[in-house]
């Protein structure tokens, strides 16, 4: 080993490179936290007006119709995207061993994305919506969030090419494919060129690909980092992190057109990614397996360390929306639930109780490092916690079972209609009471970020429940 | 490392995602292209299209699809919303409105099912008014109170409560146009082989 080896494993070089990423992660995650607010609110309106249609009726912006994919925009390309970016910045520098490259431009990227997202939510909210699901913003937003994520990735990708560290760990991989992956999927599924059928086509490739390529790597990077480094002991297999990686680049991809079947798109395009999504159960088995192995015989470390408990309740989900979904891509399961609220349980517990779960509890680890500041009230941690934890849990059984019986009676021709839809409204008023536990629980986090970023809390060190170093 | 070669790392990221291009987008995109339009199936109207831009303005797909679902997957037969929907129904949608959600019913041939302008109005205007258990919004920003209809002007038939100081209420263009798109929607003509 040489001395230069020996340096960049101290705790004072990891704090060099923690305070050179300070100011762009803190932009990025302040962006997220405010972003993650209009979003929750934005998705409670939606909810409400479902058991409450009469409800701000009178208002064209806040028509349900609006108002739900200005949630979706928000709370993916505002609150997952930015707070997501924060956190990835952040990593590669750590897992690169030298300062993160460009700051200057990931500033650039932070103002851009915001402007992106502001005036794409705002288009969608006055009535300027593409009308096309995840890809609701106008073409101007969508082309300035583009130039944004070329910024992010030109600093991701020179920190890589400077990079110290000889060896490069699995989180670094997903990093760095999702770089180079989402700014050519998000610019093709934009061109405006396409129509009828394969427009469809279009829209689910990269409807589903945005999780595939973006936000489950955010997710999976950052839980592959976290578990170990608070537990303090290495990944359990090596081997079996390459082999969940490429598997999950593999089949990922194809899942697509499972939102398509039973509809109007070739037979042989639905049951491929029919294949694809059941051969999901090799990469998901693999990141299970490793970071079970991982965490077994620590779980007690879930009551003191608020990043592991966040992080490893997301990892959970993650295996647990994984084979939900191979499951739910069978056609016999898509006959009942395609249509239904049972799916918008399942992208929650994707998007929320897996990669925004990840998201917190990476945030908890992170801001410390970059302020040098312990956070405050370990209490309103606990409490950010149980709100989302049993307000998402809620969520995914009222819309779960409301969702599947929906769909039990809509195939039946012998229910009228309006029965099919009254039979929801229970579930519907469930699903806005957790869904406003989780905006309780987000009130409680923003609180704590922002006493953060002005320092309410003790000096780094001499907290008595700090984490793992 | 992760591979032999990094350069080899890059290549396979690439190569997964062209790969999943080709398989979902351009080879469905050619035999797509070679499939013609339905025989039955006309090109939207001015005002039809105008009409369809009012539906993707106010977000309908999020709750209503536009496909229908073959016999035996599904209740789309025994309800009689149409016959199964193919690639040619959809030729002159952009962009395409085939929806994920059926929190309300299937739309693709709600005109052959209720060809009634005024049925149209008085739903768009108070859906709880015609289905009491509804819980679609109400979109009274499509039309406006007036003191009197104009010659051959369609009246929305809503009850006083809605109407404060008397007077008529009537559709504005957007809602003549999104009715008449809404009433347009008729695939029941018979599919080529």
């Amino acid at each position: 080993m040489t001395s230069i080896t020996k340096e960049l494993e101290t705790v004072e070089f990891r704090e060099r490179l923690d305070a050179e990423s300070a100011i762009p992660v803190l932009v990025f995650l302040a962006s997220g936290v405010l972003w993650l607010l209009v979003g929750s609110a934005l998705g409670i309106i939606a909810s409400i007006k479902l058991h409450a249609p009469d409800w701000l009726a009178t208002i064209p912006q806040l028509t349900f119709g609006r108002v739900r994919p200005a949630h979706l925009d928000v709370v993916a390309y505002g609150w997952a995207s930015l707070a997501g970016v924060g956190c990835l910045i952040w990593l590669t520098s750590r897992l690169c061993k030298t300062p993160i490259r460009q700051r200057g431009a990931l500033i650039a990227s932070a103002a851009l994305w915001n402007l992106g997202v502001l005036y794409g939510t705002g288009a969608v909210l006055f009535g300027y919506s593409q009308g096309v699901e995840w890809l609701e913003y106008p073409l101007p937003a969508a082309a300035i969030i583009a130039v944004a994520f070329l910024l992010f990735a030109w600093s991701i990708l020179s920190t890589f090419h400077a990079r110290q560290a000889e060896h490069l760990y699995v989180s670094l991989w997903y990093v760095i494919a999702s770089v180079v992956w989402f700014p050519i999927l998000f610019v093709v599924a934009n061109l405006p060129i396409y129509s009828g059928v394969e427009h469809a086509a279009v829209n689910w490739w990269y409807g589903h690909n945005a999780l595939a390529i973006w936000f489950t790597p955010i997710g999976l990077a950052l839980a592959y980092y976290m578990i170990p480094k608070v537990i303090g002991r290495p990944i359990y297999s090596y081997y079996l992190s390459l082999l969940g990686f490429w598997s999950f680049a593999l089949f990922y991809n194809w899942n697509g057109i499972h939102h398509l079947v039973g509809g109007p798109v070739p037979t042989w395009l639905q049951t491929i990614s029919i294949i694809a999504s059941v051969l999901m159960v090799i990469p998901v088995m693999a990141v299970a397996v490793n970071h079970h192995m991982t965490t077994i015989g620590h779980f007690k470390l879930l009551r003191t360390s608020p990043t592991l408990r966040f992080t490893v309740f997301g990892a959970m989900c993650y295996t647990a929306v994984s084979f939900q979904g191979s499951a739910e891509a069978l056609r016999n399961t898509q006959e009942v639930v395609h249509f239904t609220h049972y799916t918008v349980g399942h992208a929650h517990l994707g998007v929320y109780a897996f990669l925004s779960m990840i998201l917190f509890g990476s945030m908890y680890y992170i801001i410390p490092r970059v302020t040098a500041w312990d956070w405050p009230r370990p209490g309103a941690i606990r409490l950010h916690f149980w709100l989302a934890a049993l307000g998402i849990s809620l969520y995914f059984l009222a819309l779960t079972i409301g969702g599947w019986l929906q769909g039990m009676a809509m195939n039946n021709p012998a229910e009228p209609f309006v029965n099919v839809v009254a039979g929801t409204r229970g579930w519907l008023i469930l699903r806005s009471i957790g869904g406003s536990m989780m905006g309780l629980g987000h009130l409680v986090f923003a609180f704590l970020f922002f006493e953060m970023l002005w320092r309410a809390g003790p000096r780094r060190g001499a907290s008595p429940w700090e984490d793992a170093k | 490392m992760i591979f032999i070669r990094l350069w080899m790392f890059f290549a396979g990221v690439l190569a997964v995602l062209f790969l999943g291009w080709v398989g979902l987008v351009g080879a469905p995109g050619v035999q797509l292209a070679a499939l013609p339009a339905q025989t039955g199936l006309r090109p939207y109207t001015y005002q039809q299209e105008h009409g369809r831009q009012i539906y993707i303005r106010e977000g309908c797909v999020y709750c209503h699809t536009q496909q229908t679902r073959p016999p035996g997957f599904g209740g789309d037969q025994g309800r009689r919303w149409g016959r199964p929907s193919v690639p040619g129904d959809y030729v002159f949608d952009q962009p395409h409105l085939l929806g994920t959600s059926r929190t309300g019913p299937d739309l693709l041939n709600i005109g052959a099912r209720q060809p009634s302008a005024e049925w149209h109005y008085a739903h768009l205007f108070n859906p709880r008014a015609v289905v009491p258990q509804s819980i679609m919004p109400r979109f009274p920003w499509l039309f406006e109170l007036k003191a009197a209809a104009d010659p051959g002007e369609p009246v929305v038939d809503a009850p006083a409560e809605f109407r404060p100081g008397g007077g008529v209420i009537t559709p504005t263009r957007e809602g003549v146009d999104l009715v008449e798109y809404l009433r347009g929607m008729d695939r029941t003509y018979p599919v080529k082989p």
